[in-house]
């Protein structure tokens, strides 16, 4: 569903992103690992046209998207979560989830019809889905840091998507939050049955629901398998899963 | 929060508030008929430049020079076409709306200071041609005397001509506000890069906003015409723009009535003290500490977060005792 080949992009003299090479099939969940700074967001950003690459190419479905902007990659299909909390912080959890689905409906050129009567039925069922339903008055700001996550989630969603990527979805969440935040996940692929690419420091989390694992060393690929060849990987344990230190 | 939805209440006194200005005429002196006219105008000319300012958090800093050329290309319309003056002031807004396209498309590729930057220095541009140009504008003199409809000549009938434009123009802006589009524009505000995620296309968004926001700009400009018979090149002048920019911050820019407020407020001091003191920007100037420093969001913006702190805490309340759980209290 998702091929990147050999993409590249470097900041000044830093490369970022080194040939790096992705597969993601339909319905799987992979998940993208590798120590900080590896290049695992820049490659989020890459595909979803917040930066644009210097080589390489991006396929989703067949077709070429590399160097969209974001809001055409949006209406492909591709949403996304990020990693630093990313919502709309003067408006409250329902505006922020409503907004994406009015965007997915083109309707945002729409001057005169008061939003607050468009897509409540759908923007409810996304909150009662990922559990923000009592608070959907809120103001985002004043949320607190596990439920924002959730939040970017749900944003994700509102558009619809066919692919989910998301950047670290359970970083900075209580234990709790984060096995609710897991659960979520499951439930997006198994009943919504979407594909979803995600990266994430916690190996538990990792091996625990992807299909399949890529592992991103200075900005190169590694190697693209399932848990169990990565686990088993000579250049996985040097680079990266040998070190006792995997925070 | 934003919404000036204050319930049954605000209805009411908002309602109370239409009445009574269009009561004014009966028993006011024609002095502040024309004071509240000008108010009206200035006051749209600011709710007008909030919608990308506090909404669509572009920093548009050289608003005046959309009203400005708003009302010259009323003025010059009714003064060299010949035509009747009605068409000047259909022409005069959407001048301004052409006029904002144009300087838009230009400056929308940069963001946040660097646009404001670029607008001020091309408004100048368009500010130096009205002020040399003797044949065409009548350069620093402007054009006096400009022939308005016999129905709005009289100076009540103005008053009421502006008040009628004015809230027909601010139901539209609230209308836009509260849209789709609106909310766009919001998320937009707060997140330009999530925005693009969801599938929004910012440039387009902020452009069209330019556009509405200088439309709107022009009506006001048009008005003026109205009220004063005149237009002089200060109209598009910087610190013109200086001065709306205030108004909003004054009167609250995340509040929808807020740049109305703050309109009344300067245009009044500047009415009042001056007849005292020529340094009446020192009051506003110890003004706008004390709002700066105590009142961030503007005097509506403190009068509506005291309002609605008060309903969220209800809520909150209300929420916290539905929950089984007791939950930990977060900021």
């Amino acid at each position: 569903m998702l091929e990147v080949k050999t993409l590249s992009k470097s900041f000044g003299g830093f490369v970022a992103v080194n040939r790096a090479n992705l597969s993601v099939e339909k319905g799987e969940i992979v998940a993208v690992i590798g120590p900080n700074g590896a290049g695992k967001t820049t490659l989020f950003n890459l595909i979803t046209g917040v930066l644009k690459p210097e080589n390489g190419k991006v396929f989703f479905k067949g077709e070429d998207i590399t160097g969209l902007p974001s809001h055409e990659v949006c209406k492909k299909g591709i949403s996304r979560s990020f990693q630093v909390v990313n919502v709309f912080q003067r408006l409250s959890i329902f505006e922020n989830v409503q907004i994406a689905i009015l965007s997915r409906e083109r309707r945002t050129w729409n001057l005169f019809t008061p939003s607050s009567k468009l897509a409540v039925e759908e923007t409810n069922e996304i909150l009662e889905s990922v559990g923000l339903m009592g608070k959907k008055g809120r103001t985002t700001g004043l949320i607190s840091h596990g439920d924002r996550k959730v939040l970017e989630i749900a944003m994700a969603l509102g558009g619809n998507p066919e692919l989910l990527i998301l950047d670290e979805p359970t970083a900075g969440m209580a234990p709790e939050e984060t096995s609710r935040c897991i659960e979520l996940i499951k439930d997006l692929s198994g009943k919504r049955g979407l594909t979803i690419l995600f990266c994430e420091h916690d190996m538990e989390i990792v091996f625990g629901i992807a299909n399949r694992i890529m592992v991103m060393v200075r900005g190169g690929t590694i190697i693209q398998g399932s848990c169990n060849e990565v686990r088993s990987n000579q250049a996985v344990q040097e680079a990266y899963l040998g070190g006792s230190d995997v925070c | 929060m934003f919404k000036n939805t204050l319930g049954g209440k605000g209805r009411i006194v908002g309602s109370a508030v239409i009445v009574l200005l269009f009561l004014f005429p009966l028993f006011l002196p024609r002095f502040y008929i024309y004071l509240i006219s000008i108010i009206l105008l200035t006051g749209l000319l600011a709710t007008s430049l909030n919608l990308p300012l506090g909404y669509g958090g572009i920093f548009q800093f050289h608003h005046a020079v959309f009203y400005g050329v708003g009302a010259y290309a009323a003025a010059l319309m009714i003064t060299k076409s010949g035509l009747s003056p009605w068409v000047g002031f259909v022409v005069g807004p959407f001048a301004a709306a052409f006029l904002s396209l144009i300087m838009g498309l230009i400056c929308i590729r940069l963001s946040k200071l660097y646009f404001g930057m670029l607008q001020i220095s091309l408004g100048s541009l368009v500010w130096i041609i009205v002020y040399r140009w003797y044949s065409f504008t009548g350069g620093d003199n402007g054009i006096h005397g400009i022939p308005v409809p016999e129905i709005i000549s009289s100076q009540n009938n103005a008053y009421y001509f502006t008040l009628l434009v004015t809230l027909l123009s601010l139901w539209a802006l609230y209308k836009i506000i509260n849209s789709p589009f609106g909310s766009a524009l919001q998320g937009i505000r707060d997140n330009p890069v999530r925005s693009g995620m969801i599938g929004i296309n910012v440039k387009l968004h902020q452009l069209m906003v330019l556009v509405i926001a200088g439309f709107f700009a022009g009506v006001a400009g048009s008005l003026f015409i109205v009220v004063d018979t005149a237009v002089f090149p200060d109209m598009l002048f910087w610190t013109l723009s200086l001065e709306v920019l205030i108004m909003c911050l004054l009167g609250g820019w995340f509040t929808f009535l807020g740049p109305m407020l703050g309109a009344a407020v300067i245009i009044s001091l500047r009415t009042f003290v001056s007849g005292f003191t020529d340094y009446w920007t020192l009051p506003l100037g110890i003004l706008m500490m004390l709002v700066i420093f105590f009142l961030p969001n503007g005097i509506l913006g403190y009068i509506q977060d005291k309002l609605y702190g008060k309903i969220a805490e209800q809520a909150e309340a209300v929420e916290q005792t539905d929950l089984a759980q007791p939950a930990v209290k977060e900021s």
